[in-house]
C-alpha cells in the first residue's frame, strides 16, 4: 500500500539530498569540530558552512544562530533567558494557541523558577487571528518577553509577527517567536523584522529530527540554558550534532529554492483539496482564516463525527493526517487551539488537519478527495446525532464545562 | 497511535448491529456531543423475555464504536436479567482489552445498557440519582464509586480513564480523591515536606519581621515613615508603607531597591516585595 503523507506539520520526510550530504559525517568525517587537528577542523568548517546557509534563509547573521536539539529546547532557552536577563520583570505575554512547547512552559514557570509570574494568554478570533489592539494593551513595564508563534501548527494561521515585534521593540520588550511551522514555508527576513529570538526545528522542513536552531539577535541579552563546554561560543554546551547540522544547512538551501513552488504549486494542491472536501461533504467547516495562512495547511471540521474514527479509516487507505479531537491525544477535551477559536463542540471533535509538502502530488489529492467523503458518510450513518433533532445534550449527562 | 487489539479494530471497521429499532422495548442514551462520545442503544425482547434484537448508534472514537458493537453482540439472545449483569470489564474482555485511557468507552456501553433497561422498566436511572461530581462530563458520585469498586481503581488518574471524571477543568479532582479514600477506607495520608533547606511560611514570616524590625524600620523612621508586614504568600511579601512613605513618590523604589534587597540578602533570595492595596 502506498503512503499518502499529508501530516507534514507533524514531521516531514527527510529529503534524499539531505540524507546524502549527512552520510559522510556518520562514517569518515567523525571528527569533533572543537578539535585542534585538521581532521576535526574540516568538520568544524562544515558546521560553519551550514550555519551560513541557515542564516541566509532567515536573513540573519551566522553568529546569531545557536544550534539546539529541537524547537522545544529553543523555545525554553529563549523564554528562560529573557526571564533571567530581567529578573525583576515577571509578566509574559503569549497566546492561547501556542504549541505546548511554549504554552506548558509558561504555565509551569512558577514551579520552575520559584517566582510568581503573570501570564497573559491572548485570545484569538474565531478565524484564529489575533487582535493587535488587545495585544498592545496587554504589554506593560513588567513584561519581560512576548512569545507568539509565527504560524499555528493546527490551522496554519499566520500572526502579524512584524507588527507585533515592532510594537514590543518600541516598548523595550523582548520578543520571541516560535517559527517552527513558518520557516521554509513562507519568506522570513529577520533584517526587516525586529524580533529578538526565533525558534526553528529541522524536521519540519525536510531535515532530520533532533536538530533545532535558536536565533538570538546580536545585542539581545542572553543567558544559556544548557551549560557546559564552550560550543556555540558558550551559549549552548554539548558537542554539535554535526551530521544533522549539515543536513539542516542543505534543507534550508532547498527550502529557499522551493519557496516559490511551495507557495504556488503546493498551495494550489491544498486549495484543490480543501475546496473539494468542503464542496462534496455537507456540514464541513474550515477552521482558520482563509488567506492569512500557511500555503500547505488545511483544517476542516466534519460535524457529528469524531476525529480518531476518521483517522483510522483514512489509515486503512494509507492516508496520514491528524486531528484536534480529544481521543487522538489521550486527553478528554478537544485541542486547545480549537477551543480558543470557539469552534463548537459539534465540530471540534471532528476536526481533521491535512498538511502538505513539496512531495505531494495531484494524484494524491485526488485520492483523498475520493476516499474521505465516503468515510464521513459512513461514520455519520452510525452517529446518533446525524439528521436527528439532537443538537447538543442528551441522556442524563449534563455537559456544562466552564473551562473552555 | 493507540494500540488496539485486532478484535477492537474488527468491531470498529465492521461494526455489528448499527441502526435503530422501531418500537424498541428499551432505549438508552448516554454521553453527548460536547463530551466527544455518545451512544444510543436499542433492544427488543421476545415473548420469553430474552433480548431478540439489539442495535446501536454511536458518535465517538474507534473504541467507543467497537465497545458499542461488542455490547450488542453480547446481549443478543440472552435474558434481560442476565444482560443486566454485564459489567464494563466484560465488554473490555470481549474485545481482548482496551487501552487504559479508553476504558471509559466500555463504561459508556454498560451505562447505555442500564439506561435502556431502566427505560424498559419505567424506572429512573439509578446512577443518575447521585450527586454530579464532574460537571464537565456529567459524572455522578455513584458512577465514580462503582467504577472504583468494580475495577479496583487506585488513583484519580484511573478514575478519569474509566469515567472521564476529572478529565476536563480538573476542579473536581479533590472530591475524587475524597471519594477514592472513602471507598477504599483509607485515611488521609500525611504528606511531609522534606525538601531540605526550605523555610516554612512561619519561619519566613519570623525572619522577615526580624529584618524589618532590625534594619528597615529604623531607616524608614528617620524619614518619618514606617512599614507593616501584611502577608506572606509563597515568595510574595505583601507590605504596607505608612507615614511619610505612604505618600512618597519614591516609595516603589524604596520597596524594590531597599526593602526587597535587604530581605533577599538576609532571608531568601527569591522573595518579591509588593505593596498591599
Amino acid at each position: 500500500m502506498n503512503t499518502v503523507y499529508m501530516d507534514n506539520n507533524a514531521t516531514t520526510r527527510v529529503a534524499p539530498e539531505v540524507v546524502e550530504v549527512m552520510l559522510p559525517y556518520y562514517s569518515d568525517l567523525y571528527g569533533n569540530p572543537s578539535s585542534m587537528h585538521t581532521f576535526g577542523g574540516q568538520v568544524g568548517r562544515a558546521v560553519e558552512e551550514a550555519r551560513g546557509r541557515i542564516a541566509s534563509l532567515l536573513g540573519a547573521r551566522p553568529d546569531e544562530l545557536i544550534f539546539t536539539s529541537c524547537g522545544t529546547e529553543s523555545d525554553s532557552t529563549a523564554i528562560l533567558s529573557a526571564l533571567q536577563s530581567f529578573p525583576e520583570k515577571r509578566h509574559i505575554v503569549t497566546t492561547r494557541v501556542e504549541h505546548p512547547a511554549v504554552k506548558n512552559l509558561c504555565e509551569s514557570l512558577d514551579k520552575l523558577t520559584g517566582h510568581k509570574h503573570r501570564i497573559t494568554q491572548l485570545p484569538v478570533n474565531s478565524d484564529g487571528t489575533l487582535d493587535l489592539a488587545l495585544y498592545e494593551e496587554s504589554l506593560s513595564d513588567e513584561t519581560a518577553i512576548v512569545s507568539a508563534m509565527w504560524a499555528n501548527n493546527e490551522t496554519g494561521v499566520i500572526f502579524p509577527i512584524k507588527e507585533m515585534a515592532e510594537i514590543a521593540k518600541s516598548r523595550g520588550i523582548l520578543f520571541h517567536t516560535d517559527a517552527v511551522q513558518a520557516v521554509g514555508k513562507i519568506p522570513i527576513n529577520l533584517s526587516q523584522v525586529p524580533i529578538d529570538f526565533l525558534s526553528l526545528s529541522g524536521h519540519k522542513l525536510h531535515a532530520p529530527k533532533g536538530i533545532g536552531v535558536l536565533y538570538v539577535r546580536k545585542g539581545t541579552p542572553f543567558v544559556p540554558f544548557i551549560i557546559g563546554g564552550h560550543q556555540e561560543h558558550g551559549r549552548r554546551g554539548g558537542t554539535e550534532n554535526v551530521a544533522s547540522i549539515v543536513g539542516l544547512g542543505k534543507a534550508c538551501d532547498m527550502a529557499a529554492k522551493q519557496m516559490q513552488d511551495e507557495n504556488t504549486r503546493v498551495k494550489a494542491l491544498r486549495d484543490k483539496l480543501e475546496d473539494g472536501l468542503l464542496a462534496s461533504i455537507p456540514h464541513a467547516l474550515l477552521n482558520g482564516h482563509k488567506t492569512l495562512r500557511l500555503p500547505n495547511t488545511t483544517n476542516i471540521s466534519f460535524e457529528y463525527v469524531e476525529g480518531e474514527a476518521i483517522l483510522l479509516h483514512l489509515d486503512r487507505f494509507g492516508i496520514c493526517a491528524s486531528s484536534g479531537s480529544a481521543c487522538t491525544s489521550g486527553s478528554l477535551e478537544p485541542s486547545h487551539v480549537m477551543r480558543a477559536m470557539g469552534v463548537p463542540f459539534t465540530a471540534a471533535h471532528g476536526s481533521i488537519r491535512l498538511s502538505l509538502s513539496v512531495y505531494n502530488t495531484e494524484a494524491e489529492v485526488d485520492f483523498v478527495l475520493e476516499k474521505l467523503p465516503p468515510v464521513i458518510a459512513q461514520l455519520r450513518e452510525m452517529s446518533p446525532f446525524w439528521k436527528s433533532e439532537h443538537k447538543g445534550k442528551i441522556g442524563s449527562s449534563q455537559c456544562k464545562c466552564s473551562c473552555s | 497511535m493507540w494500540e488496539y487489539t485486532d478484535k477492537v479494530r474488527d468491531h470498529f471497521m465492521n461494526p455489528r448491529n448499527v441502526g435503530e429499532i422501531e418500537n424498541a422495548d428499551g432505549i438508552g442514551e448516554v454521553g453527548s456531543l460536547a463530551c466527544g462520545d455518545a451512544l444510543t442503544l436499542y433492544f427488543k425482547l421476545d415473548d420469553t423475555g430474552k433480548i431478540a434484537d439489539a442495535k446501536f448508534k454511536t458518535f465517538g472514537c474507534a473504541s467507543a464504536i467497537a465497545s458499542s458493537s461488542a455490547l450488542t453482540e453480547m446481549i443478543k439472545g440472552i435474558p434481560l436479567e442476565e444482560a443486566e449483569k454485564i459489567t464494563n470489564q466484560d465488554i473490555a474482555e470481549y474485545l481482548g482489552g482496551l487501552p487504559k485511557e479508553k476504558m471509559h468507552c466500555s463504561v459508556m456501553g454498560r451505562e447505555a445498557l442500564e439506561a435502556a433497561i431502566a427505560y424498559y422498566r419505567g424506572i429512573p436511572l439509578p446512577m443518575a440519582e447521585g450527586e454530579v461530581v464532574c460537571e464537565c462530563f456529567g459524572v455522578t458520585d455513584l458512577e465514580v464509586k462503582r467504577a472504583i469498586e468494580e475495577n479496583k481503581l487506585q488513583t484519580v488518574e484511573e478514575i478519569t480513564n474509566f469515567t472521564k471524571a476529572g478529565g476536563g477543568c480538573g476542579k473536581c479532582i479533590p472530591r475524587l480523591e475524597e471519594i477514592l479514600r472513602e471507598v477504599r477506607h483509607e485515611a488521609k495520608p500525611l504528606i511531609l515536606d522534606q525538601r531540605p533547606g526550605r523555610l516554612t511560611t512561619l519561619q519566613k514570616i519570623k525572619r522577615i519581621e526580624e529584618v524589618l524590625e532590625r534594619e528597615v524600620r529604623p531607616a524608614l523612621r528617620k524619614d518619618g515613615g514606617d512599614i507593616e508586614l501584611i502577608d506572606v504568600d509563597g515568595d510574595f511579601v505583601i507590605v504596607s508603607l505608612r507615614g511619610a512613605c505612604g505618600t512618597c513618590k519614591k516609595s516603589q523604589t524604596t520597596l524594590k531597591e531597599y526593602v526587597e534587597k535587604k530581605l533577599r540578602e538576609q532571608v531568601l533570595d527569591t522573595l518579591i516585595v509588593e505593596e498591599g492595596k
